[in-house]
């Protein structure tokens, strides 16, 4: 113990891996198993040695000191393996390979509001919630006011929690955890839901626990609770870790060279692992398969330029044949502010089981210099099916033929070039003399 | 286990909150738990109470039912609802620690109020029929509802786990339930199976628990030591499989649910 008091968390050779083939058929049923075992004599019969099975690893060997009293950012691409860290440090789920060891009491919050239940009101929600989070009913109770002043739900404590507004429910949840005093805290892409006033009250809460000496461990793609909060950063990339280091440092390396790893323009959406941490339940029948950003050459590209038109090619895949599809595309600048959705609204359509294409046709596209994203959603009927946090990542580099300084684009132009005109200067009223004395 | 002990506020908390749900916007609340066994004696009198001799105990066919159902419906609900415990709860599973096995034993202790509410009625039946249940036979009661909650959990905790894994697990507990149901003393009488499958019967935890629980409330023949250590035999095996199944599965939970 004296030696490794510094360390609130040591981390050696840690891996995770998944069958993506077990991933993907959520679950089995009976028939299956049994399909899948005698197909798989069958197979071995004929090749002498079972079949491979798609795995894929999610973190991939990673070994890491965590100082107690530190505050750690964990940025890193969607499927970089952040959530499952989160979720191995928790407990949630066992690694594959690697050791964890822990000093203190770990309390995680990968969702805000888990185990909260609609019929209950907010006061039994507090109780259940907390006892979900490990809090002893005695701290519970002493703390109980503090919770309901911080969530501003007073008047409605005695209420029901499904009749609260979106506002409340999100706010009493993160109170409860708030209030949770573990050696130890989680948190996951809390400040990825909630208005802005509820985001500044987190950053401050969370600020006010590290203060304390407590060890934080923050995942977040809101760059700039990173770079505030965030004592030390790691960068994770495709389940290794690529840098570690002053979080000012990582992020920058983060943004500028993170996003083009990938084909550019173009992202294979099939790997599960795309899916973990995404803060709504899907029912994925429907599923993203690709994605694809056309410009007016008709080229595949990660790059276009101000005002000028981009195609967006979306593949799926559909287990189900659909009447009603509704699509949505958010657009973010990479620092995780929504600049624009694109709705499709109910459409009716006729699509068989099968893989379909849908485009979408940008004939001007709004964005200033920068590095911007693409969340996409998408509901068969009102069931929601598929949902990607960071589907795609694409810059603009500005107006063509143009160049400029990236930080005056973001200081002093903002980040939405908007379609306008300036009439005439016209002169109103009678002309003024100019010789009239002061 | 030690663990367990440390959870058990959230072990209460979850059973308070699986009976606030259950009988929040509904339109009887409670009176379902004292239904249920009712209705079923009335069935099973109807039905089978006129066969001859299905039981041979010279006590009133209804009142015989109504005992076997109330501890019967205990056992089956527990089951139920345990088995639909961890996929129920599949959003707090992935989302935060705690020990799994709380999700599956919640339903479990939250049925035992229900239970009180059952046995209450028998009571009241009971002295419809001018029966007093004698005190300290009265106390027997409690091993054999040790082992119907031993049990309950113990083919509750199998068949999350098999749950989780399987989905059409879920169809599967129903029908279980019912073959059960006519594999245990409810609606007939030990004494009706020969030897020597009676042996054989007897190792089935339910026999044990209705059988001794009728005996307990009401009196009459009790049964045989024998039987009822095979019984205790039986649902020990079956707790101790349903743990260690439960056990091995937990650390794929988070992963496939």
């Amino acid at each position: 113990m004296p030696t490794s008091s510094e360390h609130a968390i040591e981390i050696r050779g840690l891996a995770k891996r998944y069958l993506l083939g077990e991933r993907t058929v959520l679950y089995g049923s009976f028939r299956d198993a049994f399909a899948g075992a005698t197909s798989a004599v069958l197979h071995r019969a004929r090749k002498g040695r079972p079949r491979k099975r798609e795995t894929f690893w999610a973190l991939d060997h990673v070994t890491l000191d965590v100082e107690c009293g530190q505050v750690l950012g964990i940025v890193g691409r969607n499927g970089a393996g952040k959530t499952t860290l989160l979720k191995i440090l928790s407990r949630i789920t066992d690694p594959t390979a690697g050791e964890v060891r822990i000093w203190g009491r770990v309390g995680s919050l990968l969702e805000v509001g888990t185990g909260f239940h609609g019929d209950l009101t907010g006061r039994e929600n507090i109780f259940l919630n907390g006892a979900i989070l490990g809090m002893r009913r005695q701290e519970i109770e002493r703390k109980f006011d503090e919770m309901v002043a911080f969530a501003e739900v007073e008047r409605f404590i005695d209420t029901p929690v499904k009749r609260y507004s979106s506002g409340m429910y999100l706010r009493l949840a993160f109170a409860v955890a708030a209030h949770l005093e573990p050696e130890i805290l989680i948190v996951d892409e809390v400040l990825a839901v909630g208005d802005a006033a509820f985001q500044r009250k987190c950053l401050g809460k969370m600020g006010e626990v590290s203060s304390e000496g407590r060890t934080v461990l923050l995942v977040s793609h809101n760059m700039s609770a990173i770079t505030s909060l965030a004592t030390t950063c790691i960068w994770l990339d495709r389940g290794r870790l690529r840098m570690s280091g002053p979080p000012d440092e990582v992020v920058a390396a983060y943004l500028t060279e993170g996003h083009a790893s990938a084909e550019p323009g173009h992202a294979d959406l099939r790997d599960p692992a795309l899916r973990e941490g995404v803060p709504k339940p899907t029912f994925k029948q429907v599923l993203y398969e690709s994605v694809r950003l056309v410009n007016a050459d008709d080229e595949t590209s990660g790059v276009f330029f101000e005002g000028e038109p981009m195609r967006i090619m979306l593949g799926f895949r559909s287990e189900i044949p659909i009447s009603r599809l509704e699509v949505l595309l958010k657009f973010m600048s990479l620092d995780g502010v929504l600049i624009f959705t694109l709705t499709s609204g109910q459409m009716d359509v006729a699509l068989d089981r099968g893989a379909f294409e849908l485009p979408v046709e940008i004939p001007r596209l709004p964005l200033r210099r920068g590095l911007y994203k693409i969340e996409m959603y998408v509901l068969s009927g009102s069931v929601p099916q598929d949902y990607l946090l960071a589907a795609v990542e694409f810059e603009i580099a500005g107006q063509r033929g143009f160049v400029e300084d990236a930080r005056h684009v973001r200081d002093y132009l903002g980040v939405v070039s908007v379609d306008h005109e300036w009439g005439e200067p016209r002169q109103v009223g009678e002309a003024v003399e100019q010789t009239v004395a002061r | 286990m030690l663990e367990l002990w440390r959870f058990r506020e959230l072990l209460s908390f979850l059973a308070w909150r699986d009976l606030k749900i259950r009988y929040k916007q509904t339109l009887l609340g409670v009176v379902w738990a004292v239904l249920q066994p009712i209705l079923y004696m009335v069935v099973f009198t109807l039905f089978f109470g006129k066969l001859a001799n299905l039981y041979d105990e010279g006590k009133p066919y209804a009142l015989l039912a109504l005992a076997g159902s109330v501890i019967w419906l205990f056992f089956a609900n527990s089951v139920n609802l345990a088995s639909a415990s961890l996929v129920g709860n599949a959003s707090m599973i992935t989302k935060v620690y705690f020990p799994r096995l709380l999700a599956a034993i919640a339903p479990v202790v939250a049925g035992l109020v229900d239970l009180a509410l059952s046995f209450g009625v028998l009571l009241i039946v009971m002295a419809a029929y001018g029966l007093y249940p004698g005190f300290p036979r009265l106390l027997f009661l409690v091993p054999f509802l040790l082992l119907a909650l031993g049990t309950a959990v113990g083919v509750g905790a199998w068949l999350a786990a098999l749950n989780v894994k399987y989905r059409d697990i879920r169809y599967v507990v129903p029908f279980l339930l019912q073959l059960w149901l006519f594999a245990s003393p409810v609606v007939y009488s030990s004494q009706l199976v020969d030897q020597p499958w009676r042996t054989v019967y007897a190792l089935n935890p339910m026999a044990g628990v209705v059988e001794g629980f009728r005996w307990a409330t009401l009196g009459g023949v009790h049964p045989s030591v024998g039987r009822v250590a095979l019984s205790t035999l039986g649902g020990a095996f079956v707790l101790l499989g349903g743990l260690l199944y439960f056990r091995r599965m937990e650390r794929t939970f988070a992963d496939i649910v």
